[in-house]
């Protein structure tokens, strides 16, 4: 079988050259723990919902610096908190407020916190209240802030270093002529690609079970669904970042070119896919993210390690992940035209 | 001496990248079991038309017939052994590594790929160093890896780009005694070469400038016609130097 004896060489050449090896391992290990260590919050304005306001109260409450929303009922206001449409609602009964948070960003959780502290002080002053009890939808009180950013951040690492070192190896097949060897050889272009998108396959998959394992067990990151999810969707990241990165190399000319997409194609990745809030980037530039595949990615980790969701919320997801790879697939087969029509 | 089966027939190929034309016109046939030589200097065409004869590259006008089929054809391809001028190689991997894989892609598999590998070595003289890595080879034991892989499966029709550079003079006397081998088991080949001795030992030779084959036939005929002593003094009557 052809693609078979490709991907056999494709592993041994990862084999020996272990530097690159460790680099796709032990890199993202290393700056994830780096980033454990230093990451802060950052300022944003709390989307809330009000079940059951009393007419009075609402006077006295000091309304400012959130977007608020009336519900009538307690379900439309817990629909709306799944849907990702508010961070949390305060639910008044019997003149007691109950506190209800998404959870699963702790940046947003104490935005909210600080915000219902500054509303309820003129309340306070006015009538004897029973402080507001807070209850979390997902996630917890004392939870950090990497554990919000850390799926985004395995995701991410996952897909720069497959982009970089497949769009190298791809390249570097190209100029040292071996590419062309391979066409003056009866292997189809599709089956290059194929045998690329395997022998690749094989070693992501291992490197993401050894950094997704590390992640969880070792810094502890939030880690709610199951372990198998996680899997699945960092493989079907990696090989976007895969064919995508193949089919980049074919307009680089050296290992330099290669360098400069990173700016270019993997940084916008990275801000517009949730690292940071999305409503705090201008509008004119949030279009980004969803037609980054990092986007999908991240919000499908994201959904299973902090959410702990499973299939029904994170497919649609996983099929986007696959249509972009299906996209590059088809754009690298097309692009190995310019080197033999046939 | 020549059989009259056509192996390699163009026709009124010309070739041009934007306004630069890089081959024009050239007809030629090759015939089944010679020593097919194209001569010429670097940047005369070469390359691009034994690229197009492997099928890597297309003609702007006119057509190649490799074993009366039309290039680009992939089923002909499995009969082309094609030594590139470039060593294609991966350097990261050991000399057996790299021919275990060029072979797979040929579908040669178990015993019969562990015995090719073997005889090929034995062509080129690198049985010794089959485990080392490509990495350590020096330039000529690369060009000979590359001829090695070149003749693995077998090949109708071999074609070699430059196959000789940097290969020191026993080796190559070596190395066109194994052509010569090839040839009495019927396999056709072309060998592209700049320098004059080499194209000496040719069964014919086309004449290669500037995109334009000058001249075509034995390297006697050659030599006679333009009443030459070498094929350096033929090359230049009809090149144009000398009236």
């Amino acid at each position: 079988m052809r693609i078979f004896a490709l991907v056999i060489r494709i592993l041994r050449q990862f084999v020996r050259d272990k530097r690159t090896m460790g680099l796709m391992i032990f890199a993202p290990i290393f700056v994830m723990t780096m980033m454990n260590l230093v990451f802060n919050g950052e300022n944003y304005v709390p989307k809330l919902g009000l079940v059951n306001l009393p007419e009075q109260m609402k006077d006295q409450l000091n309304l400012e610096g959130a977007k608020l929303t009336d519900y009538d009922n307690r379900d439309l206001a817990e629909a709306a908190i799944v849907n990702q449409q508010i961070d949390g609602y305060i639910l008044f009964e019997f003149f007691s407020p109950t506190i209800v948070l998404e959870g699963s960003d702790p940046s947003v959780n104490q935005v909210v916190m600080k915000w219902v502290q500054e509303a309820f002080k003129s309340l306070q002053q006015a009538t004897p209240l029973q402080e507001p009890k807070i209850k979390f939808l997902h996630g917890t009180s004392d939870m950090g802030q990497f554990d919000y950013l850390g799926p985004v951040l395995l995701g991410f690492f996952i897909f720069f270093f497959v982009f970089l070192i497949a769009g190298v190896s791809f390249l570097r097949e190209r100029t040292t002529g071996t590419l062309e060897r391979l066409l003056a050889s009866p292997l189809r272009r599709w089956e290059i690609v194929v045998g690329y998108l395997l022998g690749f396959g094989i070693f992501t998959m291992l490197q993401s079970t050894i950094i997704v394992a590390y992640a969880i067990y070792v810094l502890e990151m939030l880690m709610e669904g199951a372990f198998v999810y996680v899997l699945i969707i960092t493989l079907l990241l990696a090989l976007t970042a895969l064919t995508l990165g193949i089919f980049l190399s074919s307009f680089a000319n050296n290992e330099l070119q290669m360098m400069q997409f990173i700016p270019i194609i993997i940084t916008p990745q990275l801000f517009f896919s949730g690292l940071f809030h999305l409503e705090t980037i201008s509008a004119w530039l949030s279009w980004i993210g969803p037609v980054t595949p990092l986007y999908y990615g991240a919000n499908a980790l994201r959904d299973v390690m902090i959410r702990g969701y499973g299939w029904n919320e994170i497919y649609r997801d996983l099929l986007v992940l696959i249509a972009f790879s299906a996209l590059f697939l088809l754009l690298n087969i097309f692009a190995l035209k310019k080197y033999r029509k046939i | 001496m020549i059989n009259e089966e056509v192996i390699v027939a163009t026709k009124q190929i010309s070739k041009s990248f934007g306004k630069q034309a890089v081959l024009r016109n050239i007809s030629l046939e090759i015939y089944k079991g010679e020593i097919f030589g194209f001569l010429g200097p670097s940047g005369a065409g070469k390359t691009t038309l034994v690229k197009q004869l492997v099928g890597l590259d297309l003609p702007t006008a006119g057509e190649n017939y490799v074993f009366d089929q039309k290039m680009p054809s992939l089923p002909i391809v499995e009969k082309i052994g094609y030594m590139a001028q470039s060593d294609a190689l991966y350097s990261e991997l050991s000399a057996k590594e790299n021919l275990e894989f060029f072979a797979a892609l040929y579908g040669l598999k178990g015993k019969q790929r562990k015995m090719r590998i073997a005889e090929v070595m034995e062509i080129v003289e690198l049985t010794d160093h089959l485990n080392k890595l490509v990495s350590n080879y020096s330039g000529g034991m690369k060009r000979r890896l590359s001829l090695a892989i070149a003749l693995l499966h077998e090949p109708k029709l071999l074609i070699l780009d430059e196959p000789t550079v940097g290969i020191d003079p026993v080796l190559r006397q070596s190395i066109w005694n194994s052509f010569y081998e090839l040839k009495k088991s019927g396999t056709t080949l072309i060998v592209t070469t700049h320098v004059m001795d080499e194209a000496e030992k040719c069964d014919r030779l086309g004449m290669l400038r500037d995109g334009q084959l000058i001249a075509c036939g034995t390297p006697e005929q050659l030599k006679q016609i333009t009443n030459s002593p070498n094929l350096e003094e033929a090359f230049l009557v009809y090149g144009g130097a000398k009236a």
